[in-house]
């Protein structure tokens, strides 16, 4: 249903969806140690995966965290970017250049650390 | 009677560490260090995930400071404090990281170890060296150390930045404001093109009777078509590039006279800017880690220094084939030699990377450009893989513009806070 609601928001969807992600962040309360925040877990991450919390951090800005979005939300992002079904941004670009199986092994891995404990 | 077992434990213990070697190896290489030189985008971010990974990790650093060089342009068009650019190593102290607050002076690669500047030695089964960029004082004619006092550099922030913002705010309206850009290989690859920028708005804004001249050492440079025509729709006239076949390349600097020198001609400067010619930080050239052009060549998968077994080089000192000198390659390349070193430490092969860059520049406060790339090995280097990356739009709607400006300024946030907590 998730899934689905976040297809049907569409197009340019990312900056709305980083404001109520971001305002989800404030009436849930966070784990203490930053639900997001990267552990040991990057050893084992599929090839391009670190790279994009370089942009996408524990917290939203004007960029979204991709701390509470599910493997199959950041995956159908992803598709959406590479196949130009989305409002072209840096993401496009950046989304051409992974395979849906290397896109999916990010996607997983990016889903995983939600819960993960530095 | 008591002979037996304890025999039988001698030889339990011996068995066991004779049968699971790969075992012992694979849970954590307690013993093994890491030392990491250098504590800028790069050096930090490695230090921090080699860590996290459970690796003994020290990282050389004298500063106790770090001044970031993204968003300094900002600062010299008055639109941002030096402090906003200033991080500390606090967090990864708290985390539990080593720092030595001392300089690296060398690296005995035979020995595996490291000689900081105060006589001390650290000992390494692994070395990852982040010295980033040395500005080559030897390769202007004029332009030596006591130049730059009077012609900023500004290429390493911090006192160069503020120096060149007094210069700028000194200045009367009808100025010239002269910038010289480096030929290739350079730190921030579009950085001269978006400190012109930034500086032409700040003269667009309080000395709209002053010039721009960027006198360059080559024909072409990272976004131009997005630059150029920023620059005609915002800053008019104001803004003229020359291009090294249009005479461009300074061959002199003339600090006195105030003036730079280049094949065609002489150009006089109210403010002077020179970018230099720039080679990888001191430690790499000394070591003999850089080659004859300066910079580091590396393995695409470990990172590994050429011919250097066990010196690991990232950020902008390496060679990394298609990736530029950024801040966030240096973070992502980072990440990812933190892994290859774990990786290798438990005996175990690195896996083949694949790495991004991001770089948005300013043209105007509300106005970002930007460019991106993805990185995969192929035939010893990191290549572009080919389909992806590229410029924004050309001729995209303002709103696209201003959106990018605010990513831009959501990207250093986040990027500063993986980088130093």
């Amino acid at each position: 249903m998730a899934t689905r609601a976040f297809k049907v928001i569409g197009v340019s969807a990312w900056v709305a969806l980083s404001s109520m992600t971001g305002a989800l962040a404030q009436t849930q309360a966070a784990p203490a140690s930053g639900a997001a925040a990267p552990s040991q877990a990057f050893v084992a991450s599929p090839p391009g995966a670190t790279a994009c919390l370089g942009c996408h951090g524990p917290e939203a800005t004007a960029l979204p965290s991709l701390a509470r979005l599910s493997s199959a939300d950041i995956e159908a992002a992803l598709a959406d970017y590479r196949d130009g079904k989305r409002e072209p941004t840096l993401m496009n670009r950046i989304a051409k250049g992974f395979s849906p199986e290397e896109s999916k092994a990010i996607a997983d891995w990016l889903a995983a650390q939600a819960g993960s404990k530095p | 009677m008591t002979f037996k077992p304890t025999r039988r434990s001698v030889l339990t213990g011996a068995a066991a560490l004779a049968a699971t070697p790969g075992l012992a190896i694979a849970q954590a290489p307690s013993s093994a260090q890491v030392v990491v030189i250098g504590g800028g985008f790069a050096g930090a971010t490695c230090a921090r995930y080699l860590h996290r990974a459970g690796v003994k990790v020290t990282l050389v650093e004298p500063s106790a400071q770090y001044i970031s060089c993204p968003f300094s342009n900002a600062v010299l068009a008055g639109l941002r404090d030096l402090k906003d650019q200033t991080f500390t190593y606090d967090a990864l102290a708290r985390e539990g990281v080593a720092i030595a607050r001392v300089e690296a002076a060398a690296i005995d690669r035979d020995a595996r170890r490291v000689t900081l500047s105060d006589g001390a030695t650290l000992a390494y089964d692994r070395l990852v060296l982040a010295p980033g960029i040395d500005l080559r004082f030897d390769a202007l004619p004029g332009y030596d150390l006591a130049a730059s006092e009077i012609f900023p550099h500004a290429w390493k922030a911090g006192a160069q930045t503020t120096l060149l913002r007094r210069q700028l705010e000194a200045m009367a309206d009808g100025g010239t404001v002269v910038i010289s850009a480096p030929a290739n290989l350079f730190r921030c690859p579009p950085g001269p093109y978006e400190r012109a920028s930034l500086i032409a708005h700040y003269l667009k804004t309080t000395k709209p009777k002053s010039k721009l001249l960027i006198l360059d050492a080559k024909d072409a440079f990272s976004k131009q078509s997005l630059f150029t025509a920023a620059w005609k729709e915002l800053y008019g006239d104001m803004v003229e590039w020359v291009g090294l076949s249009a005479g461009g390349k300074v061959t002199e600097i003339a600090p006195g006279e105030k003036t730079f020198v280049t094949e065609f001609g002489k150009h006089r400067a109210d403010v002077g800017n020179v970018i230099p010619p720039q080679r990888a930080g001191r430690i790499a050239v000394s070591s003999g880690i850089a080659d004859q052009t300066g910079w580091c060549p590396i393995d695409p998968v470990t990172f590994e220094a050429r011919q250097q077994p066990g010196v690991h080089v990232i950020g902008d000192a390496a060679i990394a084939g298609g990736m530029p000198k950024s801040a966030f390659a240096a973070n992502a390349q980072a990440k990812a030699c933190a892994q290859a070193v774990t990786l290798m430490l438990r005996g175990q092969a690195a896996p083949s990377p694949k790495l991004i860059n991001t770089c948005y520049s300013l043209v105007a406060p509300d106005y970002g450009i930007s460019v991106a790339g993805v990185y995969q090995p192929a035939k010893g280097l990191l290549t572009d893989v080919a389909g992806a990356g590229g410029v924004s739009m050309a001729k995209a709607p303002a709103s696209v513009r201003a959106a990018e400006a605010g990513y831009a300024e959501a990207w250093f946030k986040t990027i500063t806070h993986d980088v130093f907590g």
